[in-house]
């Protein structure tokens, strides 16, 4: 007892010793996992992409909290009138940042711009591998890029011209994306002479609002703000990513103020985060979708009757509440209702159990037994895959269908589920990239999809022309009236079972301000200010 | 004695080969590969695929893969990490250091308490005292960890604010690492509070992991002492009127070491398994959290190479446990 005493007071003592104030203004943000490297080009995972876009930036960028594509280190652009030219008139003064391992000796020019593009286009006759032993531009390739850059050139030093091969309408948002950043050529041909590019991919030299200062490997990430910003010099001294893969102990720790801001809290802990005086929680539609996946090339799921009827067996609204806790909207369409080209006149199939069983005798299913795969991780789209399989279980047994959940480990749950044999419907969803409404339907709904991120092996020829009709199209208004009708094709053929758009969630500490949330589920702090 | 550690050494050979085996083939058994996880949703059109798994060398038949990291191993290459690009050798040494401090913390924590209370238990057999400190060993046994950390977070953490959620240093302390162990290099470092940070953030960690292994060690203490206190040479020391303390401390208590030294060296592999779930909740960066989340990305290589450094480690404490072992019991060295 004695002991327990002394054990404890002495914790106290020390506690007490180590809250020491800190004279600059930091912000502590609690990250949910560690970056893979900090190249811009090398990674697509949303982890890592957070740390590159505190250090860089590219020639078109997102503005705050929306999709819409704004000028970044290209002040401004023009197409030409086939649509396969853009020519990128690129910002003076621009610094790269001053770090104790680099010091430039010169500002942004189109050699960086040439040189970071030039090195994913020069990849792609190479199997994309890139500088590092097993390492690959695998965003430039998983975005189709090899299929559609021909080239860059310099024109002089503050114009660069980017060639495709044929139109294609979202380069622009592509552009905008973290794979397209620019990196300092004068700091890789440094590193290059030294024998010693893997640097490159260790400490990061931007243009961006925030300079490298350390990384402990699994444990925190340090920035600086960067006083030459051309946007300005943020208005916190640095920035500290805290690494902590467990949203428990995340919430603790923003609780006990070891962070000020965290991302993705359990859904269950949200109302108590509100609840607290201390904190503000931010809310904003998500750039996703959740889905069940049919098989439509398996009986009985090849009928589109039952396919109708299954969706219409899912009470939605229930499964907001109880999955989402309340953090979502039923989806209609797999495009989220603000952005555009979503159809607001497609309603998606009603819930009415009576009638689908009706459908289902009508189509002739009697006794259907049938498989229902529930992730075994949470993502923004599905945050409680188990509890959505058993809502969804108790919903189709009031149809007469019995369910079997299945769940494997994420790994083999990809894989597995992507083949056109596979068995039973999949809970699966998607985050998307760029706000494109074609990064939302051709890798999910496409043909080419099919046996791969097509979960439901649907292939509609008619849709699919649409598609690629709107991929040419350079006017967004008429591609957005292509997207519409596709829409139409899916609400028809009910290839899946959407289920939910969630919201993306941010508790930080009220004396956080200027945090806007982003869309893509990326996190921003240039414009974010704490108070003492 | 120079005859038995090369014996002991000759047994770690084969031990190796075998371990070689199974950290390949193990990950390479779980269904998906790290192309499959790199894509996630994603489709990934079969050209791509082939790139991919040509890149990262995996479209090779299987034994020549096989041979060739076995080949590499020993000329003490382990290659890159397929999520990373960063060779494993490096990140092992980089997180290394802070599972070792956790666990020897953890260990010493152990050590001490498990043996005072199992002597405690023995000494005080069939008395309150035996059934309330062994009662708790048994809950201590079977305690979940991952609950028990998260409780003492909650509680003591986030409720009383005496100790820190995670990491290894207050955020507004920085200092670059020169050994990797923070005891050190907080003291190194000269800057104020760091040293008492580092402290205040291993208490957590360190009672939750040294749970396990204390529980353990204390009802091994203790019925090893209760074996040795029936023994002749007690009661002879008894009858030639020494007091209790000096029985038990001198003449049974050395004796008692022997399975209990085994027990501790038994106790490495739980420290590391649980070291696992422990660097999870309060965010330690060591290299159990490290093996989780290769796993999770199918990182072959840095399960293959980390899992081969991690039974090294094992293969290296078990022989220093076993040379112990042979110090203390002149027996196993004659046998």
């Amino acid at each position: 007892m004695k002991l327990g005493h002394t054990l404890l007071t002495a914790g106290a003592i020390v506690a007490a010793m180590t809250g020491s104030a800190l004279a600059d203004k930091t912000l502590v943000y609690c990250s949910e996992g560690s970056p893979e490297g900090f190249d811009p080009a090398l990674y697509e995972g949303g982890t890592t992409l957070d740390v590159n876009i505190a250090s860089y930036e590219g020639l078109l960028k997102f503005k705050a909290g929306t999709t819409e594509v704004q000028p970044g280190l290209a002040e401004s652009w023009d197409i030409s009138a086939d649509g396969k030219t853009y020519t990128f008139h690129l910002r003076h003064g621009v610094k790269w940042q001053t770090t104790d391992y680099f010091t430039p000796t010169r500002e942004f020019n189109a050699d960086d711009v040439v040189y970071s593009f030039g090195r994913q286009i020069d990849s792609s006759a190479n199997k994309l591998a890139a500088y590092l032993p097993d390492s690959t531009y695998a965003y430039w390739g998983d975005m189709s890029m090899p299929d559609q850059v021909a080239g860059i050139k310099k024109i002089d030093d503050y114009t660069v011209e980017l060639d495709l091969k044929a139109p294609s309408s979202p380069m622009l948002a592509n552009l905008a994306m973290q794979f397209a950043d620019v990196v300092s050529k004068e700091y890789a041909d440094s590193l290059t002479k030294a024998n010693n590019l893997a640097q490159l991919n260790d400490k990061p030299v931007g243009t961006g609002p925030f300079t490298f200062v350390d990384y402990q490997k699994d444990a925190n990430i340090r920035f600086k703000a960067n006083p030459d910003y051309w946007g300005g010099k943020p208005k916190i001294d640095n920035l500290v990513f805290a690494i902590n893969k467990d949203p428990t102990a995340r919430m603790q720790a923003l609780l006990a103020n070891e962070c000020q801001v965290m991302v993705y809290p359990n859904p269950a802990d949200v109302d108590a985060l509100k609840a607290n005086a201390d904190l503000t929680v931010l809310e904003e539609n998500g750039l996703n979708f959740g889905a069940l996946w049919f098989n439509t090339q398996q009986k009985p799921f090849d009928n589109v009757n039952v396919r109708k009827a299954l969706d219409m067996a899912i009470d939605k609204q229930a499964m907001i509440k109880a999955v989402y806790q309340g953090l979502g909207e039923v989806a209609t369409s797999p495009l989220p209702t603000f952005m555009w080209g979503y159809n607001k006149d497609v309603k998606g199939n009603p819930y009415d159990p009576a009638k689908a069983k009706q459908m289902l005798a009508d189509a002739g299913v009697k006794d259907l037994k049938m498989r229902v795969w529930a992730m075994p991780v949470s993502r923004p789209y599905m945050p409680d895959a188990k509890t959505a399989a058993q809502m969804i279980q108790a919903d189709f047994a009031k149809v007469g269908v019995t369910v079997e959940i299945y769940t494997v480990d994420w790994g083999e749950y990809l894989s597995t589920s992507k083949p056109v044999d596979r068995d039973g419907a999949v809970i699966i969803g998607w985050n998307g990239d760029n706000g494109d409404p074609d990064n939302f339907l051709s890798p999910n709904f496409g043909c080419d999809a099919v046996g791969g991120g097509n979960r439901a092996e649907w292939c509609n020829k008619d849709f699919d022309a649409l598609l690629k009709q709107a991929i040419q199209e350079t006017d967004q208004g008429k591609r957005a009236a292509l997207y519409e009708k596709a829409q139409t094709y899916i609400d028809q053929d009910t290839p899946v079972a959407l289920l939910a758009h969630s919201l993306a969630v941010m508790p930080m500490s009220k004396k956080v301000t200027g945090y806007t949330i982003d869309p893509f589920a990326l996190h921003h702090f240039e414009n974010a200010d704490i108070s003492e | 004695m120079l005859r038995f550690i090369l014996n002991r050494l000759a047994l770690v050979i084969p031990t190796f080969v075998g371990i070689s085996i199974l950290s390949f083939g193990f990950i390479r058994l779980l269904p998906g590969d790290p192309v499959e996880v790199l894509a996630g949703e994603r489709s990934m059109a079969p050209a791509r695929r082939e790139q991919l798994l040509h890149v990262f060398g995996l479209d090779r038949p299987i034994w020549e893969q096989y041979l060739s990291y076995v080949w590499r191993a020993l000329h003490g290459d382990l290659g890159v990490s397929l999520t990373n690009q960063h060779p494993i050798t490096q990140q092992f040494f980089q997180l290394f250091p802070a599972t070792v401090e956790l666990s020897l913390c953890a260990m010493i924590i152990a050590i001490v308490l498990g043996v005072l209370f199992g002597m405690l238990a023995a000494a005080k057999r069939d008395t309150w005292v035996d059934q309330v400190t062994m009662g708790t060993a048994l809950v201590g046994y079977s305690m979940p960890i991952f609950w028990w950390g998260l409780l003492l977070i909650i509680v003591f953490a986030a409720g009383l604010h005496w100790f820190p959620v995670q990491g290894r240093m207050d955020l507004a302390i920085f200092f670059k690492p020169i050994t990797g162990f923070m005891l050190i290099d907080s003291l190194l470092s000269g800057q104020k509070g760091a040293f008492q940070s580092a402290v205040s953030h291993l208490v957590l960690p360190s009672i939750v992991l040294a749970t396990i292994p204390l529980a353990v060690i204390a009802r091994q203490t203790r019925s090893a002492m209760l074996e040795v206190l029936g023994e002749d040479y007690v009661r002879t020391a008894r009858a030639k009127g020494l007091t209790e303390s000096r029985v038990t401390a001198l003449h049974a208590f050395r004796n008692a070491l022997i399975p209990v030294v085994t027990t501790i060296g038994l106790q490495v592999g739980t420290l590391l398994a649980g070291a696992v779930l422990t660097e999870t909740i309060f965010s330690w960066p060591g290299i159990g959290k490290w093996m989780i989340d290769s796993i999770g990305h199918r990182d072959y290589t840095a399960v293959q190479g980390g899992l081969l450094l991690i039974a090294v480690v094992v293969m290296v404490v078990n022989l220093i446990v076993d040379v112990l072992y042979a110090v203390i019991n002149p027996r196993i060295r004659v046998h």
